[in-house]
């Protein structure tokens, strides 16, 4: 049998706002995503042009050569807004505090030989400034960005950047005792080791890119579209091999998380070469620029980390990026597939 | 690499230890491109900042952390919401009446949250200590927290009533909505360190308790259980704000006495522009809220003369004084909400809510709360008005108001030493007339006026058709002007504002709830 509650019979006047009905096409129930996001900023009748920046207004879509004719197009497949975004965040943040309880109560880093916590340290470690820059570099894509579709998530990304960056820290810490030794040694080391120089230069250059679409190609698609799975997917893994999984433990976090943001940069990109050929051919050309300048930074840092392995591993990580950019339309044959 | 790191069992950081050391050095000095050239924002207001490490962080919240809390707030907020939603909550409020500050709120108040959220990633990024640049975007992403949080919120509400259906294109283009627009666009077009001082000191530490939490203790007094739970939940945000603009403020001074007076410059400006823009607060709390929570006389007396100046004589040491003008905000505390609830009853037409006037007990707890006032300039005018609306003459004013150019309110504010004197000030620049409605608002416009001509005044910009759907003909026959700009703002003519009795929201109320509702 069917059990009717019976509420009161009150006839609702609409579903949702009308910023977000223009964009649904109708006045149709929205999700929480879809209320969270579409039109919420400003983009008429701006009072002041900016102190920093007379030659524009507030928000400007010249900010970018890549040009929408809506930049709410663009959509996050993770559907995040503040809520369910810092709600999943939480729960990872759980399963990496106990993992890094269970790494330290077993002095499962310390006890690995010297070495090897000097190579851990050597890649890891100054890794945290590296992430610092992605932090600020989606900072200013949140700041400068155009539509919340887009600078809701860097902002969230940016945050994830600078999580990042602490979990690496907290990696230091297990290493050193919590004496703070290895993220000093860490700093001496990003500040003046040949092998670290290339990326720090690399991350400089990025830090005065003016155009916010490109910072975001070159940082989120193109950088860690090679260093992440370098470090990551073929580091960490000869390390586990040989001396058991404690670091596994430590970075599933950055895997995970590398797997689940990917889905997103890979989705804005795909927007914005499908919007038009000149955005797939701007698009091309600043993966093509930024690809070989970023393959030449990790030579010497690869080297480190793999020695006489170090072109194979560098080959693999290339492999997948160009299957991921092909995939999206923007890899260097040009073809979607 | 050969460094010796020992295998010792760990020693346990306290929670600043920890801090500091995940947060602190993550940040470097550039060498392959200038500093300049990477933070190029931190020097052109003219402060100085010799050493980014003297900077306390106030929060010492490390990511995880972060996470882990507001996962947690996020996760009760919206359980709430949904058994809101669920069980017709907003039925529950004191009167539809109520629902006009949400209104007010929506479109008035949540769009700076969104440009707080921007406005403080573009601080994060140019801030060059990495601890200043973690809190400002710690709070980049709260207020981001902030506007979506609202409108999951109030989403709920407009389903049921009108006036709140396109905050956002109203925000950019409804008059007394360029007040509030115009307030934080003037704060994120300067640089980084003026719109911390704006933002994060005179609006978050001085003057939140007389914005957010009266619009909070106006929930929960009305019954609104969906507003009043995000706004406990909102609160412990808010309070890490608050101690981050005592921090701004406090670091800048210390840095380098050049900067005062530059701070001092802002405190003055920001005072008297977020004091202008609580004008609207302040006839939310005397007007519009069935249930009054304290009159805004009573509000400006405790958070702004008691608290403020407990604040300023803090801050006596730093060589900062009060704000210049308080003393006329003072006068006008008996006056302010009076004043801008005429204005509202005037043009509530075009306005997207509704005003009406205070029903009997309402004028005499008006009384009470304004001994020296009330009965004496407003009580008349406002009975008057009843008796023209029992007649069927409720008035409308079809002309359009001169607005201040600075603070764009109608120019409807009296002389500080004569409340029935209307103020007017102006000033002279480029062959141009400019005009404001007080001292404070002609002197933050003297010392910039290439900023404030570029004010977009809505009245200004109807007269010069700007503010017109495309496509739209004057020259057609029966070509009605007003008509055309209700339509421009998005509003659903005579349902979106108008005078409350007649409303649908006033209709629907009674034929849902079987409440009764007012009348005059």
């Amino acid at each position: 049998m069917q059990v009717d509650i019976k509420t009161t019979s009150v006839v609702q006047l609409r579903e949702t706002f009308s910023h977000v009905a223009r964009h649904l096409g109708s006045d149709k129930p929205a999700s929480r995503y879809q209320e969270a996001s579409l039109n919420l900023q400003s983009t008429a009748n701006f009072h002041y042009r900016p102190l920093w920046e007379p030659e524009r207004e507030l928000y400007d879509v010249r900010r970018t050569q890549i040009e929408m004719k809506d930049w709410y197009a663009f959509k996050d497949p993770r559907q995040y807004y503040y809520g369910s975004y810092t709600i999943v965040r939480s729960r990872q943040q759980e399963t990496m505090e106990k993992s890094l309880e269970f790494v330290d109560k077993r002095g499962l880093l310390r006890d690995l030989p010297q070495e090897i916590r000097n190579a851990v340290i050597f890649a890891l470690v100054p890794m945290r400034h590296l992430e610092w820059g992605a932090n600020l570099n989606n900072c200013f894509v949140t700041a400068y960005g155009y539509g919340t579709a887009i600078t809701q998530a860097t902002m969230f990304h940016g945050m994830d950047r600078l999580g990042l960056a602490q979990y690496l820290s907290r990696i230091g810490l297990l290493l050193d005792g919590n004496s703070g030794e290895s993220l000093a040694h860490a700093k001496t080391l990003w500040m003046e080791h040949a092998a670290w120089q290339p990326l720090r230069r690399l991350m400089e250059r990025m830090m005065i890119c003016r155009d916010w679409f490109e910072l975001f190609v070159k940082q989120n698609l193109v950088l860690d579209g090679l260093l992440h799975p370098l470090v990551f997917r073929q580091f960490e893994p000869r390390i586990s091999a040989q001396h058991g999984p404690a670091l596994s433990l430590l970075t599933e976090f950055m895997t995970t998380w590398f797997d689940e943001s990917s889905r997103w940069v890979d989705a804005t990109i795909k927007t914005a070469a499908a919007e038009s050929p000149a955005n797939a051919e701007r698009l091309r050309g600043w993966i093509a620029e930024s690809h070989s300048e970023i393959m030449e930074a990790l030579g010497a840092y690869a080297a480190e980390l793999f020695g006489e392995d170090a072109a194979g591993a560098l080959a693999k990580v290339e492999a997948t990026l160009e299957a991921r950019l092909t995939k999206l339309g923007v890899g260097s044959t040009g073809k979607a597939s | 690499m050969n460094m010796p790191i020992s295998g010792k069992p760990p020693k346990k950081l306290s929670l600043k230890e920890n801090y500091a050391l995940l947060t602190r050095g993550l940040g470097w000095e550039t060498s392959y491109e200038s500093m300049d050239k990477v933070f190029p924002q931190c020097d052109f207001e003219g402060i100085k900042i010799h050493d980014w490490d003297k900077w306390e962080d106030p929060f010492r919240l490390t990511m995880d952390a972060y996470w882990k809390y507001q996962g947690e707030k996020e996760r009760k907020l919206y359980a709430i919401v949904d058994a809101f939603q669920q069980n017709n909550g907003q039925f529950n409020v004191s009167d539809a009446r109520y629902i006009n500050t949400l209104k007010l709120f929506l479109t008035g108040v949540s769009p700076l949250e969104y440009g707080a959220h921007r406005g403080f990633a573009m601080a994060g990024r140019n801030f060059k200590g990495a601890g200043a640049s973690i809190a400002a975007q710690m709070q980049a992403i709260d207020e981001l927290r902030h506007a979506q949080t609202q409108a999951h919120t109030i989403s709920h509400y407009n389903k049921f009533f009108h006036g709140m259906h396109d905050p956002i294109h109203m925000f950019d283009r409804v008059w007394y909505l360029s007040v509030p627009k115009s307030y934080f666009e003037d704060a994120m077009t300067a640089g980084p360190f003026e719109f911390v001082t704006a933002i994060s000191f005179s609006f978050e530490y001085v003057l939140t308790n007389l914005l957010f939490m009266p619009f909070m203790s106006g929930a929960a007094f009305n019954g609104d259980m969906a507003t009043v739970t995000f706004g406990f939940s909102a609160q412990s945000d808010e309070s890490r704000h608050m101690t981050l603009g005592l921090e701004v403020v406090k670091f800048i001074l210390e840095q380098d006495p050049a900067n005062l007076p530059i701070v001092q410059r802002w405190l003055d400006k920001w005072f008297w522009r977020g004091y202008r823009l609580l004008a609207l607060v302040a006839m939310m709390m005397d007007y519009m809220l069935p249930k009054r929570v304290m009159s805004w006389s009573e509000a400006w007396g405790m958070y702004f003369e008691q608290n403020g100046g407990a604040l300023f004589n803090d801050l006596a040491r730093y060589g900062v004084r009060m704000p210049k003008y308080h003393d006329v905000a003072a006068k006008e505390k008996d006056r302010l909400s009076h004043e801008t609830w005429g204005i509202f009853y005037n043009y509530t037409h075009a306005a997207g809510f509704h005003t009406w006037v205070p029903e009997e007990g309402e004028m005499k707890w008006l009384s009470e709360k304004y001994p020296a006032t009330f009965d004496k300039h407003y009580r008349p005018r406002f009975e008057y008005w009843r008796d023209q609306q029992k007649k069927g003459e409720r008035f409308y004013n079809k002309t359009l108001p001169m607005l201040c150019q600075t603070c764009q309110i109608p120019m409807g504010f009296t002389e500080p030493d004569d409340p029935t004197k209307i103020c007017y000030r102006e000033s002279h620049y480029r062959d141009n007339k400019f005009h404001f409605c007080s001292d404070g608002c002609k002197d933050i416009f003297d010392f910039e006026p290439e900023k404030y001509v570029q004010s977009w005044l809505p009245v200004h910009q109807v007269y010069q058709g700007n503010c017109f759907r495309p496509g739209t003909d004057p020259t057609a026959p029966g070509f009605d002007p007003l008509l055309e700009v209700l339509k421009y703002y998005n509003f659903n003519v005579g349902k979106d504002g108008g005078e409350y009795l007649d409303s649908e929201d006033k209709k629907h109320w009674e034929q849902w709830t079987g409440k009764p509702g007012v009348s005059i």
